[in-house]
């Protein structure tokens, strides 16, 4: 009989708001379970939110994820609005698709780059950063800040987009395709990437459903949910798009919806600029108050749906506001698509949902019956890296080539 | 110039050390090492185990759960070594001092050399902080 | 089927066990049941009306302690929020994480944060804050703050760590 082998990994690391403890049961290289433990980043942001009115809470929401830092907001501001039947003008409405968007690509160039380094390809993790930046530069042109940007409000929008601007903002979004195009080309098309993802941390669609998964990790699985088309908020109902789905349900299929969702989100991005070109008026329909009731406000993050619930008692407070990000429900799929896999594929299984790097960082693996350490962090990642150079000469190709722009 | 100061000032090793973050400052020093601002240039290398560590970095307040833990991984860092507090939340605890669950500020559990408020930093910050720092440990004037 | 037809099917389903049922717009339709007859609702909501569980929020109020479940029925542009009443002096009720897996953590989440027990739950254990989190504390409910407050003014404070 093998050894039964408990693997922790973590525990505190910063991913969303929710960094996780994960405990690997293996026996020899196989996966046999999956103990999740969370808690480590809790900060009581409900609890904190019931003494802060209403503008300040779009603040401290901000705060809750640094990546997804205006999901929250506009889920939060919809809530509010939908408590206190609010309208919002409608050139605010294409000013918040548009950050929204910006921040899926950013978001997803991030995973793209960090699974890159998890496969052992720091050169896809360099590269898809160094693009990164050039969303954070149309960023720090509209907002003033490379991150928490603070650009939603209840009733509209904060601040708003110079006509003069929009040419520029034009001329920069332009240039993300041909860099989009490269990773497309780079990831895709590539047998060594194939081989280490495809396969892999397979989750089927009855998984997706019971679970309740959301974003990309289910619509890899073949389940089209998306919060944007499903109910329309934004200006996601006036401009045209597609919802990316792919059926394997793999680490593969979940990276190819990314890619593909960024070249979705230039899409929305375009058309939202040459709206906001001939859209005029004010863009705050600056709300005096908010009556008694309850709201739900959802949106579609990168990673999924964010919820909130905001319940008002009349006072410039929120009685009671619960939010719920989308790892929450994604995370605990990881049980699923993680057994029966290797050691080595567990990293990219646990990253492929697009928690963040830290967890991997901060591994050691613990022998129960001897209580001895075997191997640590930097191992976990080394195991997962040999194994693609493995597979790189079984196969005889070079991994993915990105050429000099 | 002492020979440790000396060793620790010409190649730091940087351990990234997140508290209860909420991920901004740990991407804003992850996009610090990537090619547009390229920390490395200054002989700075991100390390993945805390027994190589010269250089802290600490984002975040701690928390109930992960201040002890925070605690055990500082110590087992081989001394002499150097904490930076990133961010509005290591620095003071930001706007979760109020919280249920904030536990106590990070100078309780950790000495910090250097403080860096924010919200989060911009990498220009940071590198200019680590250049200071340099010139600090160096015994040199600012 | 129409968001109306969905709707009348879970009147016909759910039968006597509506309390209230009220519609605030087209996208919002809150339903009020009775603690007992959650297990039923639920199972009406996932199985026969195929909904998409969000979340559950737990709310104090002063009538008691409030469940909100949260479902949305994405074809139809419309989320259903299932409410439920229970006594603040001993709230308990059945736990549907046998029946939808989603509510698992939801359910432990509620259980450390308000003091709601949930009756064959598979694996109760703190969830967000710490395993030796003081018992009968309960974070969200209206009567906490103060004790927190109370803690920080008698509270010595403790001397800075230093380097060795």
């Amino acid at each position: 009989m093998t050894k039964r082998t408990i693997i922790p990994i973590g525990p505190y690391h910063a991913l969303q708001e929710e960094p996780e403890f994960f405990k690997l049961h293996v026996e020899g290289e196989k996966v046999v379970g999956l103990e999740i433990e969370l808690g480590y980043n809790h900060r009581g942001i409900e609890k904190l939110s019931e003494s802060k009115h209403y503008d300040q809470t779009i603040f401290l929401v901000e705060r809750i994820c640094g990546i997804c830092s205006t999901s929250h907001p506009i889920a939060c501001v919809q809530a509010i609005e939908d408590a206190g039947d609010i309208e919002v003008p409608e050139r605010a409405l294409y000013i918040r698709s548009l950050i929204g968007e910006l921040e899926r690509i950013h978001s997803h160039m991030l995973w793209l780059g960090l699974a890159g380094h998890f496969l052992g390809f720091n050169t896809i993790w360099m590269w898809a950063w160094r693009y990164r930046e050039d969303v954070l530069d149309v960023f720090e042109l509209i907002t003033g800040n490379r991150n928490h940007y603070a650009m939603m409000k209840a009733g509209g929008v904060r601040r708003d987009i110079k006509s003069e601007d929009i040419p520029a903002i034009k001329k920069m979004i332009g240039n993300l395709v041909k860099p989009l195009t490269l990773f497309k080309n780079a990831v895709v098309d590539d047998p060594v990437i194939h081989a280490r993802t495809k396969g892999v941390g397979t989750l089927t669609a009855q998984q997706i459903i019971d679970y309740a998964a959301l974003g990309p990790t289910a619509r890899a699985s073949g389940v089209l949910i998306d919060v944007r088309r499903d109910h329309p908020h934004a200006a996601y109902g006036l401009v045209d798009w597609d919802v990316i789905v792919a059926q394997n349900g793999d680490v593969f299929d979940k990276a190819v919806v990314r890619i593909l969702e960024m070249f979705e989100s230039l899409k929305i991005i375009d058309q939202c600029l040459e709206k906001l070109k001939t859209v005029t008026g004010p863009i705050d329909s600056n709300p005096r108050e908010i009556k008694p009731g309850e709201g739900v406000g959802h949106y579609e993050a990168p990673r999924g749906e964010v919820f909130h619930y905001i319940r008002s008692d009349g006072t410039n407070r929120p009685a009671r506001h619960k939010v719920r990000a989308p790892s929450f429900m994604n995370i605990v799929t990881d049980r699923e698509a993680v057994i029966g896999q290797t050691v080595s594929d567990a990293t990219i299984i646990l990253a492929a949902v697009d928690p963040c790097y830290c967890c991997t960082e901060r591994m050691a693996a613990i022998d129960v019956n001897s209580g001895k350490k075997t191997f640590t962090s930097a191992d976990m990642i080394r195991l997962s890296q040999a194994k693609t150079e493995q597979v790189k000469k079984q196969l005889g190709a070079p991994g993915p080539q990105i050429k000099l722009l | 110039m002492s020979f440790a100061v000396n060793a620790l000032t010409r190649s730091l090793n940087v351990f990234h050390l997140a508290g209860s973050a909420c991920n901004n400052c740990d991407i804003e020093i992850l996009a610090t090492l990537t090619p547009k601002y390229d920390l490395e240039r200054f002989g700075l290398v991100l390390v993945g185990s805390i027994r190589h560590a010269d250089l802290i970095l600490l984002s975040g307040i701690f928390n109930k759960k992960s201040a002890i833990r925070v605690k055990e991984v500082y110590e087992q860092a081989p001394k002499p070594v150097v904490v930076v507090a990133i961010g509005g939340c290591a620095c003071s605890g930001g706007m979760f001092r109020d919280s249920y669950n904030w536990d106590q500020p990070v100078n309780k559990y950790i000495p910090i050399d250097a403080y860096l408020p924010g919200c989060p930093p911009k990498p220009e910050a940071m590198i200019s902080a680590v250049v200071k720092l340099i010139t600090k440990l160096r015994g040199k004037k600012l | 089927m129409t968001r109306d037809e969905v709707l009348a099917m879970a009147k016909k389903n759910l039968g006597n066990t509506i309390i209230d049922f009220y519609e605030k717009s087209q996208q919002r339709v809150s339903i009020e049941v009775k603690p007992e007859d959650i297990l039923e609702t639920t199972r009406v909501m996932f199985h026969d009306l195929h909904a998409r569980f969000q979340t559950a929020s737990g709310v104090d109020t002063p009538n008691g302690i409030e469940i909100i479940y949260h479902w949305a029925l994405d074809p139809m542009n419309c989320v259903v929020n299932v409410r439920t009443k229970l006594k603040r002096e001993n709230p308990v009720i059945d736990s549907c994480a046998n029946l939808v897996k989603a509510t698992e953590w939801i359910e432990r989440e509620m259980w450390e944060m308000l003091g709601i027990e949930f009756t064959n739950h598979p694996d109760m254990k703190h969830l967000l804050l710490k395993e030796d989190w003081p018992e009968g504390k309960y974070p969200l409910r209206r009567d906490y703050f103060t004790e927190i407050e109370n803690k920080k003014t008698t509270e010595s404070e403790t001397n800075e760590a230093r380097h060795d």
